[in-house]
């Protein structure tokens, strides 16, 4: 019986043990996640400069007027406009709870849906990484590289192709020395 | 009976001298300085002095020659991510510039292979000069090769001269000034990751990188082959090598296999992760995954 118990309580020290440490390694990662201010189009943010003074319009519509460069690709059956940005707070989204999320801290809201995504960019798998490999790392927003109205990479031109080896490639003078420095 | 007079007598007193000489001769040529930190520390630094003084008089700037060495606890790994990368060539070009590889001829040390999805990765069927207008293409991924830093590196081996050979922190280096352009590990390499200066390489004036490190992207002689060291000069100095910074689709990896809170051990953890041509046990330090 007393046996029985101590198994018990090594297993629960145990398991106790391992969670503390995700917390911490957590923690230090949530730590780390310094990222660049969110990239708005020049002139367009705060928003509520413009939209304090106008109704709500809750309707999905054709945009006329203002903001008719957006073209939402991203789960358009579903989505509108008002399902991330917040109606009541302009300068600010919210997350399907209703809890007002930050631009700075939008990858909370992307990660409702890419929840993957957003476990593996806290690990620093997902997207571009510049810094130190054994230090400060600067992470970028999810926004920073992809478009949040039309996430889907777009093409982009190649840098050229390399040159084939060929013998005429080579200036005349390299069949004259061999190991000339 | 002549024939038994004449024959050769090995006696007590040839053994000795033979076996003196040959001490000796071991004795001259293995006390000498071989590598780099080897050398006495007052002898390096006048010679890293004097490479770095003949650097600059020749290409018109101040070029450093950094001689910094493996950090402990540090054994370097990298992963690129295939789901991501879209073969646009940004890492070539990158490090075509940090690395101070020749523009003329056209030396790369990555080299971007197109790849059919229906076929997997079929290196046989590889197109390494895909051009067309806009990158991805349809049924295309990409797969770009460059110097896998293998642990039972077969490059290391054939070198008749010891100039090439694996760091502590895994970095297979090459010293310039030990390499005698035998190529004997270009054709061991089963990669194609190391690259021969058959010209005196040419760097346009005011292109070159002035942050060298000896084992790494100092400016080459003609003759000697070169190849990716993980950007020696960067990592060493806590740095990300520069394709990974450049690299669009964030698709590069690279951290210290030895700490397990790195990138680089989550992805080996988390990820379908292989190595290129595994049956040959070169044992890659370079991995490919695909993170979707």
């Amino acid at each position: 019986m007393r046996l029985a118990m101590l198994f018990a309580l090594a297993g629960f020290a145990c398991f106790g043990g391992k969670d503390v440490e995700r917390a911490q390694r957590e923690q230090r990662t949530d730590e780390r996640l310094e990222v660049p201010p969110p990239p708005f189009s020049e002139g367009i943010f705060p928003c509520s400069t413009c939209h304090q003074s106008m109704p709500t319009n809750r309707t999905r519509r054709i945009l006329s007027g203002m903001h008719e460069e957006i073209v939402l690709k991203h789960d358009e059956q579903h989505r509108w406009c008002l399902d991330c940005h917040d109606a009541g707070n302009r300068d600010s989204l919210h997350l399907a709870s209703g809890e007002p999320v930050s631009f700075e801290e939008s990858y909370r809201l992307c990660g409702q849906c890419h929840g993957e995504k957003l476990r593996d960019w806290k690990a620093g798998v997902h997207g571009r990484r510049t810094g130190s490999w054994n230090g400060a790392k600067s992470y970028l927003l999810c926004a920073h590289c992809h478009n949040p109205h039309q996430p889907r990479f777009r093409a982009i031109r190649p840098e050229p192709a390399p040159q084939r080896p060929s013998r005429q490639a080579l200036p005349a003078n390299t069949r004259k020395g061999t190991h000339g420095r | 009976m002549d024939a038994e007079k004449n024959a050769p007598k090995l006696t007590r007193r040839t053994f000795s001298s033979c076996a003196a000489a040959a001490a000796a001769g071991w004795l001259l040529t293995a006390c000498g300085p071989r590598r780099l930190h080897e050398f006495p520390k007052e002898r390096l630094r006048k010679s890293i002095a004097e490479l770095e003084r003949q650097y600059s008089e020749r290409h018109g700037a101040k070029v450093t020659v950094s001689t910094a060495s493996a950090q402990p606890g540090v054994e370097f790994a990298y992963a690129l991510d295939l789901s991501r990368c879209i073969g646009c060539r940004r890492c070539v070009y990158a490090c075509v510039k940090e690395n101070n590889q020749s523009r003329n001829p056209q030396l790369h040390w990555i080299k971007v292979l197109s790849m059919e999805k229906e076929k997997g990765v079929d290196l046989a069927h590889a197109d390494p000069y895909y051009q067309p207008a806009q990158v991805p293409e349809e049924g295309h991924f990409y797969v770009p090769v460059s110097c896998q830093q293998c642990r039972n590196a077969p490059c290391t081996k054939v070198c008749p001269t010891g100039a090439t050979w694996t760091e502590r922190d895994g970095i297979v280096v090459i010293d310039y000034d030990w390499c005698i352009g035998c190529r004997y590990c270009m054709a061991a390499c089963p990669y194609g990751a190391r690259h021969f200066n058959w010209t005196e390489p040419s760097v346009p004036e005011g292109e070159l990188n002035t942050s060298t490190h000896y084992l790494g992207n100092r400016p080459r002689p003609k003759g000697v082959v070169e190849k990716c060291t993980f950007c020696i000069q960067r990592v060493r100095a806590g740095r990300y090598p520069a394709c990974v910074e450049v690299c669009p689709v964030g698709a590069r990896k690279f951290g210290n296999l030895l700490d397990k809170d790195s990138e680089i051990r989550y992805i080996i953890e988390h990820k379908r992760v292989f190595v290129l041509k595994k049956d040959l046990n070169t044992v890659p330090r370079f991995f490919y995954f695909y993170a979707t």
